[in-house]
């Protein structure tokens, strides 16, 4: 055995000989030649980066007011904004329409989220609900949501009815698009071990399939909730005599545009904090993914 | 079967007691119109080790997922008979990315004390500790540990493997093999070890076959001292006549026992030996039976 074991350590000996001899690389110091690289990338991200923009346009339209470039009748100042909201909380207007806006869009994306959701579980579980179910949906998908108002208000009148159906309409075509697209997408591995470990049918939805189509159903949902707002401000403009929208339709009558702007910035927040949720959701939901980013 | 009709003695003791676990009979597999299985028969044993070799696409994939019960839709017949209770591991580990590692460990299980054995597993396997991680924070050698504990958690009598360690680097491979033999002796399983590597079967296995042209064309029964030497005559002896059963062309025995074998330091005195593909092992304690086709 030795005649084997000395090739080894012979080729192993100028390598452990030479180790002390290395001089280690002293941190810190630079080499004189050292060029600068130049950086490619956008650089450093600047504090606070992201209300730069906001900021600035705030100080354009203020400074417009001001020197009066800008007309009352065209934008009102900030200031005005600011005080109208103000007596539109006191006369509780503003509450009002907020409650009654969310409630609409709370009522269709549930009802949607959910419709969705179901279709995309019969049509990802069975080949019969796939035949059934994803023509009609994909065809839908074709057509705009709002394009079918017009039969919307000759069936249901315009009342709330429509207005939530409206929203459901243009809501469950996402989530349903993305939940059985991730459905579809669960790899086909996963459903082969839950076959050789004999999950029974409930345990495989609960432990390989949801899972699996949650990451496109939290997709879905952020599509969803866009949609959601955008179909509320279209029927809360059609004869509505409540809501964001009535409160803004109300105020172009009277050319307010200080009301106008509550509005928008009403549903910017809306949107902002719906999305926010969503995506919170999501982080949660989805740990598992980010593990090896962090 | 004491002894075999060329004179060789077969190791009897596994054979005396234990009835076979598996038993499969006349099994044929089609894939369009190319017959994989072609009337294969196969007997696995209580607790017994068997590595099943054969050339890239010879069906051991095939036999396996029928095995298995995982092919359904694939044409053939025959007859399987195989206990209720047993285990698959895939080549990859095949963990689901969002149960932590206990709930994949446990998932085929059920009750509450599912999750205290599936625990006992890990540990097993040397994953103490780590019941909460995700699948994706662990190496590949630790998800297939993993898959390991999974499929020893319902204590199969049948633990059938697909090439589980393909994946691994030889460092790691090395160290799955030692665990592997050692849970197996715990909970004695008969496996059906699926590989491509004649080494490790040789290192695992009780018993290796050899599957070509849709058949076990080789049925060898392995005894070697343990630990299993890769350099103990017997051993090089077996890997030449599985290479050989395999097609690998090897250079003349007189030469060296292969290139692989001579960098193990097999010197003149094993290569004397003279071990052919159709020649006995000289102290007659190989027992190959070459399965007429
Ligand atoms: N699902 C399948 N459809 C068609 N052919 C297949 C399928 N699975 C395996 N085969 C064919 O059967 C043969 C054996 O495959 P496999 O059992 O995977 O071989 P091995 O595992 O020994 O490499 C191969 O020629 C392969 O192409
Ligand atoms: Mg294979």
């Amino acid at each position: 055995m030795t005649t084997q074991v000395d090739p080894i350590t012979t080729r192993l000996t100028p390598a452990a000989a030479r180790t002390p001899d290395r001089e280690p690389p002293k941190p810190g110091v630079r080499r004189p030649d050292a060029r600068r690289r130049r950086r490619l990338g956008p650089g450093r991200p600047i504090p606070f980066g992201a209300a730069v923009g906001p900021l600035l346009l705030l100080a354009v339209w203020s400074l417009g007011s001001l020197t009066g470039l800008l007309d009352e009748r065209t934008l009102s100042a900030p200031w005005t904004v600011l005080t109208t909201t103000g007596d539109l909380i006191a006369s509780g207007r503003l509450q009002e329409s907020l409650l009654i806006s969310t409630q609409r869009a709370g009522l269709g994306l549930a009802f949607g989220v959910l419709i969705g959701t179901v279709l995309a579980l019969v049509a990802g579980l069975s080949r019969w609900g796939e035949a059934i179910i994803d023509g009609p949906v994909q065809i839908k998908r074709a057509i705009p949501a709002l394009a079918l108002l017009p039969l919307l208000i000759l069936w249901l009148g315009i009342d709330e009815r429509m207005k939530v159906v409206t929203i459901v309409l243009g809501v469950f075509v996402p989530v349903y698009i993305h939940t059985h697209n991730g459905l579809r997408s669960i790899d086909s591995r996963y459903v082969e071990l839950a076959e050789s470990l004999r999950l029974s049918p409930a345990q495989f939805v609960r432990r390989v399939v949801l899972p699996g189509a949650l990451p496109g159903f939290l997709l879905g949902l952020r599509f969803a909730v866009v949609s959601a707002w955008l179909a509320l401000v279209v029927v809360e403009q059609i004869n509505s005599t409540s809501g964001i929208g009535y409160m803004m339709e109300l105020a172009r009558q009277y050319g307010q545009t200080d009301i106008i702007i509550v509005g928008l910035v009403l549903y910017g927040i809306l949107g902002l904090l719906s999305d926010g949720a969503v995506r919170l959701v999501q982080r949660r939901a989805l740990s598992w993914r980010r593990t090896l980013a962090d | 079967m004491a002894t075999h009709p060329g004179g060789l003695t077969v190791d009897t003791v596994a054979e005396v007691d234990t009835r076979p676990v598996v038993r499969v009979r006349e099994l044929t597999r089609r894939f369009g119109g190319r017959t994989v299985l072609d009337g294969l028969d196969l007997e696995i044993r209580e607790n017994e080790f068997v590595a099943l070799l054969g050339r890239s696409g010879s069906g051991k994939s095939t036999l396996l997922r029928a095995l298995a019960g995982l092919d359904p839709d694939v044409a053939g017949e025959g007859e399987i008979d195989v206990p209720a209770n047993s285990s698959v591991i895939f080549q990859d580990a095949r963990l689901l990315p969002w149960q932590r590692v206990l709930a994949n460990v446990v998932l085929g299980s059920t009750g509450a004390a599912a999750f205290r054995r599936g625990a006992e597993r890990l540990a097993e396997v040397g994953l103490a500790g780590r019941e909460r991680a995700w699948p994706n924070q662990l190496s590949g050698g630790e998800q297939q540990r993993v898959a390991l504990a999974r499929a020893l958690v319902s204590e199969p009598r049948l633990l059938l493997a697909d090439e589980p360690f393909g994946a691994l680097d030889a460092l790691t491979r090395i160290r799955m093999h030692g665990l592997l033999r050692e849970l197996c002796q715990r909970h004695r399983p008969a496996v059906l070890l699926v590989t491509h590597d004649v080494d490790e079967a040789i290192a695992l296995a009780d018993r290796v076959l050899v599957l070509d042209e849709g058949r076990i064309t080789v049925d060898t029964a392995i005894t070697l001292p343990t630990p299993r030497e890769h350099r103990h005559p017997r051993f090089l002896a077996y890997r030449e006549r599985l290479l050989a059963a395999l097609g690998v062309d090897q250079p003349p025995t007189a030469a060296g026992v292969g290139p692989a074998s001579a960098s193990l330091g097999v010197g003149p005195a094993s290569a004397s030996l003279g071990v052919g593909p159709a020649s006995a092992s000289p102290d007659g304690r190989i027992a190959t039976e070459e399965v007429s086709r």
